[in-house]
């Protein structure tokens, strides 16, 4: 497991080169000009040229990108260009929302969706069952933005039971915390719950099918033990594949739900950097999505690993 | 299993009531939304408004302008003028403090004014016109010039980006191309630092030391009276999100509501919606006078007469509310407005534009309108322009970019099959085309100018006589030169003014009606 572990992160290393080498060159090959976005609309091309030159920006290319990969390797992920703080920190205050909310989403997620396709298969074509598909394909079908904005408006302006925005972090209690988090997370988890309902249903469907299941039942194990004891155990790699996606894709969903709920997350400022063309930013924001990738699909690996003992790698 | 639950519910009632909101926040704490978020801290370093803004809370200026747009002292007690007209004596009001607890000195002053000037077109003329500035002793300090020049005070209150705020010596000594992260002024609010996060929200704290002029409050001038103890600058990009925010008591002021969401705030309690009746921003329209077809006077003639400020107007905001059709050069928040010269005020005759473009000698060169996709308040001006142009018989390409591509296009002097363009449009406050010496679109200076690089010394001598020219009545005859001048020579098409609505609750107070957002009050 651990030489599984070490394996994994030395090629992490190639990847995040590569990635820092493409967004690097991706950056500067978009239009747009930071010195520009900073001194403002009316600035004189005079005040641009040398806020260029103060910034590192008229140096050859070779150059800007030898000091960007020899910052990286230092661990220095630069300075905003725009804010003149540590990307590290920007990151740093941003990662919490972020992460609160991915979680919290993804926590949603699975406690609603499982269930909902456990019970799916098990009542395959009765009510219940057509009842949650035809919930799933509106839920894949609406865009988050919508979600979001009918959310506000039924348990916010209308109610007033939830927040519009914002973020309380933990240090303002935990209550405050969740209490922030609920349709925002609601928001975000809405697709994902439809995706991993019909991918539970479905992988449920095929091990209901087999024969050990119908061992079980044969010797007179209860359905419950026989549904989460031997089928939902068998069903769990194709689900964890997809909640590991899921965790992925939340990460990069989280934008427009961060936008709607006025959330100051990672997504958030990622946007403002692009907008900006504040290279450093984004650089550094990409970055650590990518070790993040990383990551979580070395989780799922060991996650894999751990449910199924045939897995070998 | 009855007992179970409810002790889950005691639980999570525990966990969730004491989050709930609650009405114990003090009465002069306010968070407010801005038109943008604020990244870049120095007001002297960047023009962004939002900067501009900011910086109104944290500095002080030495003069500022009235109701009437005259300069009048604010840092500053006294001043005189020589008899000969070239040496101006200030005298800094007694008791004024930074926030750091250092008093404001003349050496603060002169530091303040030479890194302003040098990143403000205002502020070079007065720089190049000035001999010395001297510090007399520690509240006064003198101004020589090398010859009379008119706009001295009118410098020092100059309203729009970059304002001459001033700062301590320390700060004020940085180079004026980097920008200062030390937020230290003399102005009513002081900046929480440890606060501020970068795009996201800025904390001020009323400057518990600041002394307020006697007079009251009028537009930037008198007394600052601040009654707002803790003001939080939050940013909420999108403008539904910051109306029901509103809406529901979570905010208390926006600064700008968009056009299609006023409505959802008809008839909210304790919610006010009202045109910000002196603040407004004007569309504009630059050619390329470098390349063709508008290197040619007769083709820019031609475009201007197919232009109608209202289909821009009705198209952009669509409530004769909220716009006003203005042709003056220097806007209609100016002493010397006029649409004398204006076609683009009068519904088109474009049979007579058609003419106009036949006989200018167009060929039918391609004409690149730059169409900025991502800034609201200009999704809809590029495409009036295009129209208006093709039904003349112009062969127009119109491009779709955000607008900080649009930024670094509108920089390229090329030809337009070479990355060049023809058009490009803006929105600016009003506060920025007041003055005909500081209006960026009567630029005359060519090449080394603001982008379109309209050349025309008579501009440039007639900027220059205004400037020099100290008596009033002999100034409004030299606007009026000015307007006329910029209409025959199309060096920029005004294409309306925006009057935009703030909306807040009765927390924020009866705040100062100013051109621009002032949190101070109007007492």
């Amino acid at each position: 497991m651990l030489s599984l572990v070490l394996k994994r992160l030395v090629a992490a290393i190639p990847v995040v080169l590569i990635v820092a080498t493409v967004v690097f060159l991706l950056l500067r090959m978009a239009p747009g000009d930071p010195a520009r976005v900073i001194a403002g609309d009316m600035a004189s091309e005079e005040t641009i040229a040398q806020i260029r030159t103060n910034l590192g920006l008229d140096r050859p290319l070779p150059v800007q990108y030898g000091i960007a990969m020899g910052s990286l390797v230092k661990g220095d992920l630069g300075t905003s260009i725009v804010s003149k703080q540590p990307v590290a920190s920007l990151i740093a205050a941003r990662i919490g929302p972020t992460a609160a909310l991915a979680l919290t989403s993804l926590l949603l997620t699975v406690l609603i969706a499982i269930p909902l396709g456990v019970l799916s298969a098990w009542w395959h074509r009765r009510t219940f069952d057509r009842l949650t598909m035809a919930l799933t394909v509106l839920a894949f079908s609406v865009p988050a933005f919508v979600v979001g904005y009918v959310l506000i408006l039924l348990f916010s302006v209308t109610l007033n039971w939830f927040p519009v925005q914002g973020y309380a972090p933990l240090t303002d209690g935990v209550g405050r915390f969740l209490y922030q988090l609920v349709l925002p997370s609601l928001t975000l988890a809405t697709v994902f719950v439809a995706l991993i309902t019909r991918i539970t249903r479905a992988s449920m469907l095929d091990v209901l099918g087999e024969d050990f299941v119908r061992t079980a039942r044969a010797k007179g194990a209860p359905e419950r033990y026989v549904l989460f004891r031997h089928a939902l155990r068998n069903a769990a790699a194709p689900i964890v594949t997809v909640v590991g996606v899921a965790i992925t894709t939340l990460i990069s969903g989280v934008v427009v739900t961060e936008t709607i709920f006025n959330i100051p997350g990672v997504g958030s400022l990622i946007v403002d950097a692009v907008l900006a063309r504040d290279y450093p930013v984004v650089q550094g924001t990409i970055l650590f999505f990518s070790f993040i990738y990383v990551f979580v699909n070395l989780a799922i690996d060991l996650i894999y690993v751990l449910l199924d003992p045939r897995i070998r790698y | 299993m009855k007992k179970n639950l409810l002790l889950a519910a005691a639980l999570c009632a525990a966990l969730v009531l004491p989050a709930l909101p609650t009405a114990a926040q003090a009465q002069t704490s306010v968070k407010v939304v801005m038109h943008a978020p604020l990244r870049v801290l120095d007001p002297i370093f960047t023009n962004a408004y939002v900067t501009r803004n900011h910086g109104y809370l944290v500095f002080d200026t030495l003069f500022s302008l009235d109701n009437e747009g005259k300069p009048q002292p604010q840092m500053v007690d006294s001043y005189k003028l020589s008899a000969d007209k070239l040496t101006y004596t200030f005298k800094l009001r007694s008791g004024l403090k930074f926030h750091d607890g250092s008093p404001v000195t003349s050496e603060d002053v002169i530091a303040s004014i030479t890194r302003w000037a040098a990143r403000d077109g205002l502020g070079t003329r007065l720089l190049a016109t000035t001999e010395k500035m001297t510090a007399v002793d520690a509240s006064t300090f003198t101004l020589q010039l090398k010859k009379p020049y008119g706009l001295v005070l009118d410098s020092l209150a100059k309203p729009g980006s970059p304002v001459p705020f001033i700062m301590p010596k320390r700060l004020a000594s940085t180079s004026p191309n980097e920008a200062i992260t030390e937020m230290v002024g003399s102005g009513p609010y002081k900046f929480v630092q440890g606060d501020f996060q970068p795009g996201v929200k800025a904390t001020y704290l009323k400057f518990a030391d600041y002394v307020p002029r006697k007079e009251p409050a009028a537009n930037f001038s008198g007394g600052k009276v601040v009654t707002i103890d803790r003001l939080e600058v939050v940013n909420i990009a999108d403008g539904q999100t910051a109306v029901n925010a509103l809406r529901n008591g979570e905010i208390d002021f926006i600064e700008n509501v968009a056009p299609d969401l006023l409505e959802q705030l008809v008839g909210v309690k304790n919610v006010k919606a009202e045109p910000k009746s002196r603040e407004t921003n004007m569309y504009t329209l630059r050619m390329n006078w470098l390349q063709p077809p508008f290197e040619n006077v007769k083709v820019r003639r031609a475009a201007m007469a197919a232009l109608y400020q209202l289909d821009y107007l009705d198209a952009s905001i669509g409530d004769p509310k909220r716009y006003r059709v203005c042709g003056a050069v220097l806007s209609c928040g100016s002493p010397y407005k006029t649409d004398d010269g204006a076609p683009q005020v009068h519904k088109p005759d474009l049979a007579k534009a058609k003419q106009m473009l036949k006989e200018s000698g167009y060929k039918g060169e391609k004409v690149v309108v730059l169409h900025s996709t991502d800034v609201r308040s200009l999704v809809n001006i590029a495409p009036i322009t295009a129209q208006a142009l093709r039904s003349i018989g112009m062969n127009v390409d119109m491009q779709a970019m955000d607008f900080t591509t649009l930024l670094a296009r509108r920089t390229k002097k090329d030809p337009v099959d070479k990355g060049g363009w023809s058009i490009f449009q803006s929105s600016l406050a009003t506060v920025d085309l007041i003055n005909p010496v500081a209006n960026p679109n009567l630029d005359g200076r060519g090449e080394i100018g603001y982008a379109g690089w309209t050349k025309d010394d008579t501009m440039e001598a007639l900027r220059d006589q205004f400037a020099t020219e100290t008596e009033p009545a002999k100034r409004a005859d030299i606007a009026k030169a000015i307007q006329k001048r910029s209409y025959d020579e199309v060096m920029y098409v005004p294409l309306g003014e925006v009057i935009e609505y703030k909306a807040y609750t009765p927390k924020i107070g009866k705040l100062v009606d100013a051109q621009l957002p002032l949190f101070w009050s109007s007492k």
